[in-house]
């Protein structure tokens, strides 16, 4: 690069780049998404209990999108396509467990919480479908495309074409209508936490649950071998597969978690609010506007970017229409595409 | 003759069947040549048609045209996007519904009296169809444009991302607005051009002469009319893409979706001509948006589904081959014929649906979905190049 030799002085809108480029610039960038939601509640004069109940419930939902982002983002980083099939993958997980608990005995509920012990057999249940079909589309669609050198775009749409295709058969077996996984099963929100705020014992499963998986995640990724080799995959995949790592293997196992993880991510929200077959299509905007604002590829961030979004949903309904949750994240992802379009935790220029 | 309006139907038909036979007719010959010779062949094979097939399939087949050509603007506008420079959008929906919403309202009168009560709309200019027209393609540039500020910079998922982002929330909005159009409410009574063809008295303006032959069309034969309003406008729209696709600045967007780096070390400036041309498409969605309103009368933002307003149209440009034109259109014919056709079959199959479930059957359209996903995956798979593959060499001075 060769400088320019008359004024040395940057441009001001080059310093906010160089500033919102820095480390500062992720802090800042967050700040001012919090800053305009808070700013917006405060001129509707939304009480403060009624705020931080809405933040409490946009953890929760922030720790259902996490599970669906951290496989997202798993899956972008090692395979380098866009997974426009990961919210039907949501839905399919969803709807599997409801086959599942159909086909099972029903039991007792299981203390205040409102299913019984045969709701975690079918979590597990919809866990490994989702993950072992998510690896099939691989096995069957994608790798032939990867072989072919396919452009990763062209992959993402037929991501397209495997997303409408699953949704269509959940509509086929189930319908289009809302389904609940215990039809007309009281879910009073007895569980009392601070401040006076009530939220339903199986909101307190949820959130248990994704910590769960989310702590399991962790450990696969820096404590195990094929943790290692994820994330070294996702790095270079050149320079993994010449350092000797089986890299279909860990293309394999990314499919099969990523799917797992979605699939566990649906049937929580399943339970949290109830099923329908779009369900998963309208949770993929804010699962890549975690992604993003989390820094492609990279799973911690996913996490801190999901709870973000979950709060920025949850908190903007106290002043906005509810029905516009996914276009919040929406333009949070604008905001973050226009200022600092690495995410968080990406360095400048990458 | 002159009573049923069969010469009527004879001539509206006619006239796009004359320019597809000057078309396809060898364009070595000289114009002298093949103009007539395809206003003869147009003539000819109209008048066969109307005269020997039976006049309820007829109707079936003009209405089909109508909704495949307003489908063939929508996947020409994607064309320009995806087959031309390589740009994934994956919110057609959002240009298509912005452009019917806009032209519905521009082309309305706003609501008065007691109608008010039951309709809201931010406003209704009562302007002539070509304006709606007009308008609806410059608002979806701007919503284009708007767009592609953060995003085409960016790598291409990005674009797929914001898109279908931007999809939703148009879909949100004309769900959740009443003041803008009456969402979640269809906004209705929107005008059609050149119904006074098929009103009585018929339109003052036509020639003696004509006003005899429209004289006969009834209220329900409309769709003839706007079956040649309809493939005017894809004419119009085709000959421009094709003279500009061809041109210099084609050959840019050719050269950038190739290969964008030697394009921006040509001098090009990449991102200007990627903001140029992802403007261009959305412009001929809009337009498309357009057509569609008119022929429905009325619309609401269910019309807008990314299924069958994103993906169906995807598929489209894929069956017929990206960065081909007459593979668009050829490819939004054959899908549509796919997507009605399917009804029928299975209607047919509705005993064995019943005989395996008795829901069933109520969801014999979802099928339709999974067919048009496995017909989009296997095109990927199987035929890349869809039906005519885009053409080698396709610069003229």
């Amino acid at each position: 690069m060769t400088e320019t030799p008359v004024n040395l002085q940057p441009r001001p809108i080059e310093r906010i780049r160089t500033l919102m480029a820095s480390r500062l610039g992720g802090v800042i960038l967050l700040l001012m998404v919090f800053a305009i939601i808070l700013i917006a509640t405060l001129v509707k004069g939304v009480p403060t209990q009624q705020l931080v109940s809405l933040t409490v419930r946009g953890l929760m939902l922030g720790g259902i999108i996490a599970l669906g982002a951290i496989g997202l983002t798993l899956i972008s980083g090692v395979l380098k396509m866009a997974n426009f099939a990961h919210g039907d993958f949501m839905s399919l997980g969803a709807y599997m467990a409801l086959l599942a608990i159909a086909l099972l005995p029903t039991g007792q509920p299981m203390g205040p919480f409102s299913f019984g012990p045969e709701f975690l057999a079918a979590l597990l249940f919809a866990m490994l479908v989702v993950g072992f079909i998510a690896w099939l589309f691989d096995r069957f669609i994608y790798r032939r495309l990867r072989a072919r050198r396919t452009m990763s775009v062209v992959i993402a749409m037929a991501s397209l074409g495997v997303a409408l295709l699953v949704r269509s058969l959940i509509y086929i077996s189930w319908g289009g209508d809302f389904s609940f996984f215990y039809t007309g099963r009281a879910r009073p929100a007895t569980a009392e936490l601070f401040m006076g705020i009530r939220v339903r014992p199986d909101q307190l499963f949820i959130l248990g649950l994704a910590v769960v998986f989310i702590i399991m995640i962790w450990f696969v990724l820096e404590r195990t071998r094929l943790g290692k080799a994820m994330r070294a995959t996702a790095d270079n995949p050149d320079l993994a597969r010449i350092s000797g790592i089986n890299t279909d293997r860990v293309v394999m196992w990314t499919w099969f978690i990523g799917g797992a993880l979605a699939g566990a991510s649906g049937v929580m929200y399943g339970l949290d609010a109830q099923l329908r077959p779009e369900m998963g299509w309208f949770l993929l905007l804010p699962l890549f506007a975690s992604v993003i604002l989390g820094t492609l590829g990279n799973p911690y961030g996913a996490l801190v970017g999901a709870l973000v979004i979950g709060v920025a949903w949850q908190v903007s309904s106290a002043f906005l229409n509810p029905a516009y949750g996914p276009a919040v994240a929406f333009v949070v992802m604008i905001i973050v595409l226009l200022f600092r379009p690495q995410g968080l935790f990406g360095k400048a220029g990458s | 003759m002159v009573t049923d309006g069969t010469l009527a139907k004879i001539i509206l038909l006619a006239l796009p069947l004359a320019f597809l036979a000057y078309r396809l007719l060898p364009q070595r010959f000289p114009l002298a040549l093949t103009l007539p010779a395809g206003i003869v062949l147009g003539a000819a094979l109209s008048t066969v048609t109307i005269t020997l097939l039976p006049p309820g399939i007829i109707s079936y087949v003009v209405s089909f045209v109508v909704m495949a050509s307003i489908y063939s603007v929508l996947t020409l506008g994607l064309n320009v996007q995806w087959g031309y420079t390589g740009l994934f959008n994956i919110g057609i929906a959002a240009f298509f519904a912005i452009g019917a919403f806009t032209s519905a309202l521009v082309t309305t009168l706003p609501p008065e009296g007691a109608f008010a009560q039951f309709s809201q709309q931010l406003f209704g200019l009562g302007a002539p169809f070509l304006i709606g027209v007009l308008a609806a393609g410059i608002t979806a540039g701007i919503l284009a444009f708007l767009v592609g500020i953060p995003t085409l910079r960016l790598r291409e998922d990005y674009l797929a991302i914001a898109t279908i982002g931007i999809a939703e929330l148009t879909r949100l909005i004309f769900q959740n607005e009443r003041w803008l159009a009456n969402g979640p409410q269809p906004l209705r009574g929107i005008p059609q051009p050149l119904k006074c063809l098929v009103e009585d008295p018929v339109c003052a303006w036509l020639p003696g002469p004509l006003q005899d032959v429209f004289g006969g069309l009834a209220a329900r034969d409309y769709v003839w009319v706007y079956m040649l309003v309809v493939t005017v406008i894809l004419a119009v729209v085709f000959l421009i893409l094709e003279r500009m696709l061809r041109s210099p600045w084609g050959r840019v967007l050719r050269a950038i979706r190739e290969d964008e780096e030697s394009a921006a070390m040509n001098g090009k400036d990449v991102a200007r001509f990627r903001m140029q041309a992802f403007i261009f498409g959305a412009v001929i969605m809009g337009v498309g948006g357009s057509l569609y309103a008119h022929y429905f009368i009325s619309i609401d933002y269910s019309h807008f589904d990314p299924l069958y307003a994103t993906f169906l149209i995807w598929v489209m440009l894929m069956l017929g081959g990206s960065g081909n034109n007459r593979g668009a259109i050829l490819g939004a014919f054959v899908t549509w014929g796919i997507w009605t056709g399917t009804t029928f079959v299975i209607d047919e199959f509705r005993p064995v649906l019943a005989a395996i479930s008795s829901d069933l059957p109520a969801r014999g359209p979802y099928f339709r979905f999974t067919l048009i996903s496995l017909l989009l995956i296997g095109i990927l798979l199987f035929r890349p190049r869809g039906m005519l593959g885009e053409e080698k060499e396709v610069t003229r001075p």
